[in-house]
């Protein structure tokens, strides 16, 4: 790792995802160690940072990380809560801190979350979706749990690339929408590269018995884009901003149905 | 008889989009689609027209409908959406603010 991508002696480390550097600060060697393992290809030398947390490590506890997690804006702070950790976050000084135990999960937990409060400040999304690069352009397959998002990232042929099996980053940019590779994986379990390239098509994932893509009308295009959008703050305007930017994006990127039968023949529908 | 006005919540997202009014909550992000009439009503509702008058002038105009039913479906319908706090239902006139309502998207 080049020196200036992690500056150990000052247990400094800046994880850029969707082009969006978060510095995250610890006093912890080991702990410092095992954010570089976990954020590996998305570790930055950038000195301009969107985010800058303190990591405070606790004692282990039973704590559980499966509680529903709480995100509150209160006095220009952002707080977030969960079993396993506790966080705030100013976006106007850019400041804040987590206090968690030494694992990687909780402040992965935390920066998805920094990372849909910076998104939809810029009309970006975080979705429950695949997504993949292949002749230069994005692809994302979106479902709930069970709809293929795995099964359609690992048939991916060596020439797709895999930007996320679980989690994808998108942002709207001057030239239109873009999509991130992002680290945060599904049952893949497989970090996605941190590329990036425009938004071709959405598709909303539905195994059958044959390889067919159907035209998705706007309505149902927004309302299951909608059901894949990742927010968890209990914000009024951060949600009419995630409403907003979910029906922009359907207005501009074609949205559609994939019916696919679990082999790799599906992927000659995408390109 | 009192008179019932309505007002659009400011405090929803909505947008239509080919037609479908589709609305979100900022309380709890739950999504509403409504249906033709709901549609009316909710475009209609301006805190200062009466119910009455938006039955009469936009839903009886448009549906074949019978006056009474229709108010009385239209009262139903208002005290739904304002259990859901899509609307906001009074019997005096409702102060206008500031709305998230957008256009049709496509």
């Amino acid at each position: 790792m080049p020196q200036s991508a992690a500056e150990v002696d000052r247990l400094i480390l800046v994880i850029e995802i969707g082009g969006m550097p978060v510095r995250v600060n610890t006093t912890d060697p080991e702990f410092l160690r095992m954010l570089q393992d976990r954020y590996a290809g998305f570790v930055s030398s950038s000195e301009r940072v969107e985010a800058e947390f303190d990591v405070e490590l606790t004692r282990p506890t039973f704590a559980d990380a499966g509680e529903s997690v709480r995100v509150t804006h209160r006095q220009g702070r952002w707080s977030l809560r969960r079993g396993d950790f506790q966080a705030e976050w100013d976006p106007t000084t850019r400041q804040g801190w987590i206090r968690q135990t030494a694992n990687p999960y909780s402040i992965d937990a935390a920066l998805r979350i920094v990372h849909t409060l910076l998104l939809a400040r810029q009309g970006g999304l975080l979705l429950h979706s695949a997504s993949a690069i292949r002749n230069g352009k994005a692809f994302l397959f979106a479902g709930v749990s069970g709809a293929g998002k795995t099964t359609i990232s690992r048939l991916a042929p060596p020439d797709a690339t895999l930007l996320t099996d679980e989690i994808s980053y998108v942002r709207q940019l001057d030239t239109g929408y873009v999509a991130f590779g992002t680290p945060f994986t599904g049952e893949l379990a497989k970090l996605g590269e941190n590329v990036s390239a425009p938004v071709a098509a959405l598709y909303l994932l539905v195994q059958g018995p044959e390889n067919r893509i159907d035209p998705v009308a706007p309505g149902e295009a927004a309302r299951s884009l909608l059901a894949n959008v990742l927010f968890f703050a209990q914000d009024e305007q951060l949600v009419q901003a995630a409403f907003h930017s979910a029906f922009e994006f359907v207005s501009r990127v074609p949205v559609s149905r994939l019916t696919f039968v679990p082999d790799a023949r599906v992927w000659e529908l995408i390109r | 008889m009192s008179r019932l006005f309505v007002a659009r919540n400011p405090r929803v997202a909505a947008r239509s989009l080919d037609g479908e009014m589709m609305i979100m909550s900022g309380r709890d992000s739950t999504l509403f689609t409504l249906n033709k009439t709901a549609t009316i009503l909710w475009q209609a509702a301006d805190g200062a027209t009466p119910l009455d008058q938006i039955v009469e002038q936009r839903i009886c105009a448009e549906f074949e409908v019978e006056p009474a039913q229709a108010q009385q479906d239209a009262e139903t319908l208002a005290r739904e959406l304002a259990s859901h706090e899509i609307l906001q239902i009074s019997e005096q006139p409702i102060a206008p603010v500031a709305s998230n309502v957008s256009g049709e998207s496509r």
